[in-house]
């Protein structure tokens, strides 16, 4: 699975940059989503894979026992999830209000601010 | 009380322009009476610390880099305490009327006030790095008064010049004290000075040294970084008298004195300070004759006295040097501020156009004389004392060129006599001799009002109470601050009774009356001296970096420079381009990383044992969701339709979501399903305002991106599978596994089995409070880029 | 979408969904859950009262303006930091107070979990005012 795991990521950042690079705005945002996907699984995918077993102390346990999956990089991945959100969507605005100001979304027109 | 008095001069620099709002012409009393009560604080500490005694205040600061929050008061700091707080009483209460009806008051007094205690702080300070903060702080707000006209490009150009000359000499500085701090094994100033042995022992000491001299030399206005000084005259007059001849000036040879004792014995100490402050004074004293500006005049005569201060440190006079900074802030601090009073009261800038003043501004006319003469080195002032010691201090140096001392002691004289004329300039012609030039003075001249005249009378009776009655305070300041710049050398003491000194002759008496005779001869042919010395100005101005500094300058960041260069080059807003030179570079760099420790081979066999008992049917199913995202990813790429693309994307999204589940993040899944909704939900409010897909790139174009991706993406899968190689330990999270619940009832502890969410909530909550910081700021990045439109169509509702 | 079955639903769906939430946040220091999925799980119940009634009986429910719910969100997060403080510990260091509540067992209260009540408001305040503006604007 870790394979598989390191292709899903190989796979997700080649389209993400490979999105980023086009000139129209809209799919630097798909881009950025592809991304952002990406950096998850990897991060995920570093920690160390443990099929089941969450890191949950059961009741009347003090501590696990050893076997246990990372509790650290799905911590990471959990706040980074709800950023990425907040970014996306304030990406999807900043298109949207570019285009309608500019009326244009091809970046190789944006590249002054004196327009 | 040291902390008290300071906390509340940056209170009140704080409060200043809201103070000012409400009570207008008031504000200046009221701010005056944090540094006031600091200086009757300091004067009850003069008797204890010229008996060599030392308070000393600290905090744990950063502890786990030996920097403290510490200050001590010896006799040293006291003096200059008592410069920056009484000085400061008397410039708030002269600034309150110069600036009376300018608009910008309040603002200026928050400056002032800002200074005031980065100045105190920077004296009191006894650790390097906070004296270095405090150092950074007066550079700071001496930018924000000397650019105070902003309006004007001379102001703004002066102010920045002398940031940049202070502010490159405060970065050398902060090297050489780190420096220091390492040689030393402590950041503590008194403990550094008392053991100049372990200095001696590092041959790093020497670079510490240099480092820390060009920040004092830059600060004070040592030759050659002198030219920044008389160009921030551009500065209102209670700056300057403030600034940049009372205090700020002298922060660089309070470094110097602070710093004396772990150096005094190294002749590479001895001969900078001596070789740059006699060049300093030389020059400085002598453009001073060149100059007929008031304000210019004194700016001149102010680097000539700062070369006196450092090089009296380095020749080993200590007293010499303690006796001139008190006489030097009290005449030349007065002078300014009658600089100040003449430009207010009369309009008038050149002191070879005015005359006659005397009968218009008898009180302003005897301060400025008294002070003139002071610095002109007449008897019984304090300026006398001063420059006799300074005579004696060059002829009987410990430090130093004691080769060739009648040299020092000829450019002693000869400064003197330049000082002389100096002196006369400003506190004699203007007042005392008849006007030359016609017409009337731009304003109708008249005295100043009392609070203009509080700070310049006191000076003055001080420069006369000084060189009288020296025991009253000049005594003890002098003479412990003598100790103080010596360290554990006892200073040789002389008396400092100017009547004592001026009726017992010898070789110093004797020079100081030829510099006196040589200066008054040279002031009444300063006519015809002016004109033979004019073609000497090329070299002078040679002399200074400032053409240096202006090529160098211009080059950096004027108009087809090295910086319109690289801002062409590397920002030439092409999107597209920035991210495939940061993804090269990436590549590039990780990558060939990544290869040349050959790690990526072994890992790649290290990963394959792992598929060890899993059920084929789990394998399947897992290989279906990665196939799932893969296909989905390429997908995203190729679609035409928005709507189709954004369908996509879930996939990605929720195939990811499965896989958090199956290993073990039932959080992480939670949150991914959730946001994956809203993600939809967002698409579905926009995507018809969203530009249909156009396609801007050739093929060659596309297919050289897609090179670049897909090599990016293969660097990726690259780190993932070396990753496995490097999970053997349990790294933290066996703490917080070992954290998470108490052992024993009672014990501290996180009180959680679910250990993702303690890790967000208390192992990393600091973490958490960050990322959800940034979630409220793209809010409002939101919200601001929605609302902030001028044809808003305001209209709610969906439905 | 002005269906009478969706209006209805969601009359009784909204308190459901934000009881839900909450129970989600509070379960969450040991089960699944917390501030993070409590919050998106309560804006999820919001946007479906939107879509139901409109986005001004949003924000007829919710009183006062988002961005207050954002600062109140995040000045309880950074409160809970100041009892580690003044306790002479770090910043943010956990403080615990358990108390015995009768028929139920001991009970314990700490600033963790108002630091994940603040995550969960400033959360849900935060993707709601992007979503709702977003619905305003379209």
């Amino acid at each position: 699975m870790e394979l598989l795991l390191a292709v899903a990521v190989g796979a997700l950042y080649a389209t993400g940059i490979y999105m980023i690079l086009r000139r129209s705005f809209v799919k630097l945002i798909i881009g950025l989503a592809l991304i952002s996907h990406g950096a998850n699984l990897l991060i995920f995918a570093a920690g160390g894979l443990v099929r089941g077993n969450p890191a949950l102390i059961p009741e009347g346990e003090q501590q696990l026992a050893p076997g246990y999956s990372d509790p650290l990089p799905p911590a990471l991945i959990l706040t980074a999830i709800v950023i990425s959100f907040a970014i996306l969507a304030f990406t999807i605005v900043l298109v949207n209000r570019t285009y309608k100001e500019v009326g244009t979304d091809d970046l190789n027109q944006m590249r002054t601010t004196d327009r | 009380m040291i902390v008290g008095t300071l906390a509340a001069i940056f209170l009140l620099a704080l409060l200043a322009p809201t103070l000012h709002r409400a009570m207008g012409r008031a504000t200046g009393y009221v701010l005056a009476i944090a540094p006031l009560v600091g200086f009757v604080y300091y004067l009850t500490q003069m008797t204890g610390v010229g008996a060599g005694g030392a308070t000393i205040v600290q905090w744990a600061w950063a502890d786990s880099l030996g920097v403290r929050f510490s200050f001590r008061v010896d006799a040293l700091s006291t003096l200059f305490a008592l410069l920056v707080t009484g000085v400061g009483t008397g410039i708030v209460l002269y600034a309150n009327s110069y600036l009376d009806g300018h608009p910008k008051r309040g603002r200026f007094f928050g400056y002032l006030m800002g200074f005031m205690g980065a100045m105190l702080g920077l004296v009191l300070a006894d650790d390097l790095i906070l004296l270095f903060i405090f150092w950074e702080l007066t550079s700071i707000t001496s930018y924000l008064l000397i650019g105070f006209d902003h309006e004007r490009e001379k102001a703004r150009k002066s102010a920045l010049q002398a940031l940049v000359i202070t502010g490159l000499g405060g970065l050398a500085m902060l090297a050489g004290m780190v420096l220091l701090g390492q040689i030393a094994g402590t950041y503590s100033v008194s403990e550094i000075v008392a053991n100049p042995s372990t200095l001696a022992a590092s041959p790093l000491t020497l670079g510490a040294m240099i480092l820390i001299l060009a920040g004092a030399f830059t600060k004070s206005a040592q030759f050659p970084f002198h030219f920044w000084l008389p160009n921030a005259m551009e500065a209102p007059s209670p700056v300057s008298a403030y600034l940049h001849s009372s205090t700020m000036v002298k922060a660089g040879v309070y470094l110097v004195a602070r710093m004396n004792p772990a150096f005094a014995d190294d002749p590479a100490w001895q001969w900078t300070l001596a070789g740059f402050g006699g060049a300093t004074m030389l020059l400085g004293s002598y453009l001073a004759t060149r100059q007929t500006y008031y304000k210019k005049v004194l700016a001149y005569t102010t680097v000539g006295s700062l070369g006196v201060m450092v090089m009296l440190i380095g020749l080993g006079a200590p007293q010499a040097a303690a006796a001139y900074i008190l006489a030097h802030a009290l005449f030349k601090g007065a002078l300014f501020l009658v600089a100040g009073i003449v430009d207010h009261e009369a309009g008038e800038k050149d002191t070879e156009r005015m005359g006659g003043l005397f009968g218009t501004m008898p009180v302003t006319a005897i301060i400025a004389l008294v002070s003139g003469l002071s610095m002109a080195g007449v008897p019984p002032l304090l300026g006398f004392v001063g420059k006799e010691l300074l005579l004696k201090g060059s002829l009987h140096a410990h430090g130093g060129p004691q080769e060739a001392l009648w040299l020092w002691a000829a450019i002693a004289t000869i400064s003197g006599a330049f000082m002389g004329v100096a002196g006369l300039q400003a506190g004699f012609r203007p007042f005392f001799m008849a006007r030359t030039v016609e017409g009337e003075f731009p304003k109708h001249p008249h005295e100043a009002p009392p609070p203009m005249l509080i700070g310049p009378i006191v000076l003055t009776a001080l420069t006369i109470v000084g060189g009288l009655v020296p025991a009253l305070f000049a005594v003890p300041l002098i003479n412990g601050t003598a100790a103080s710049i010596a360290g554990t050398h006892e200073p040789e003491l002389a008396k400092l009774s100017a009547i004592y000194l001026a009726t017992h002759p010898n070789m110093a008496l004797l020079l100081s009356g030829v510099a006196l005779t040589v200066g008054v001869a040279l002031f009444l042919a300063r006519g015809p001296w002016r004109r033979i010395t004019a073609p000497l100005d090329r070299f002078a101005s040679l002399a200074g970096c400032e053409r240096l500094y202006n090529v160098l300058f211009n080059g950096v960041v004027g108009p087809n420079s090295l910086a319109t260069f690289q801002t062409r080059l590397l920002q030439n807003g092409y999107l597209r381009v920035y991210v495939q030179v940061t993804v090269l570079t990436t590549i590039l760099l990780a990558g060939g990383l990544l290869f040349w420790q050959g790690g990526v081979v072994e890992s790649f066999r290290g990963a394959i044992p792992a598929k060890a008992n899993v059920a084929w049917t789990e394998l399947l199913f897992e290989a279906l969701l990665v196939g799932m995202i893969c296909v989905a990813a390429v997908a995203a790429t190729q679609m035409r339709g928005r709507l189709s693309t954004i369908a996509v994307l879930g996939v990605v999204g929720y195939s990811s979501a499965v896989i958090f589940v199956l290993f073990g993040a039932p959080d992480v899944a939670m949150t991914q399903f959730a946001v994956e909704t809203l993600t939809v939900i967002i698409f579905v409010f926009v995507v018809y305002h969203l530009p249909r897909f156009a396609v801007y790139s050739s093929k060659p174009a596309k297919f050289a991106d897609a090179a670049i991706g897909i090599a990016f993406g293969l660097l990726m899968a690259s780190f993932v599978v070396s990753s496995f190689a490097t999970t053997a330990d349990d790294g933290i999270s066996w703490f917080y596994n070992q954290a998470a619940l108490p052992d024993v009832p009672g014990q501290h502890a996180a009180y959680g089995r679910n250990l993702v969410n303690v890790i967000l909530v208390d192992f990393r909550a600091l973490d958490t409070l960050g990322e959800i910081a940034v979630l409220g700021l793209a809010a409002v990045g939101v919200y601001t880029l929605l609302r902030l439109r001028q044809d808003s169509p305001a209209q709610g509702g969906l439905a | 979408m002005n269906s009478i079955i969706l209006r209805t639903a969601t009359r009784f769906m909204l308190p459901l969904l934000i009881i839900f939430s909450i129970i989600v946040l509070l379960r969450g220091h040991n089960q699944p859950g917390g501030g993070f999925v409590g919050g998106l799980l309560a804006t999820s119940a919001f946007m479906l009262y939107a879509m139901a009634f409109g986005v001004p009986a949003v924000y007829r429910i919710l009183r006062l303006p988002l961005t207050t719910y954002i600062a109140v969100g995040l000045g309880m997060a950074l409160v809970s930091g100041l009892p580690g403080l003044i306790e002479g510990s770090p910043f943010l260091y956990g403080q615990w107070v358990g108390f015995t509540v009768t028929g139920f067992g001991e009970l314990k209260i700490g600033t963790p979990l108002l630091f994940d009540i603040g995550v969960y408001l400033t959360v849900l305040s935060v993707c709601l005012l992007i979503l709702l503006t977003l619905a305003e604007d379209s």
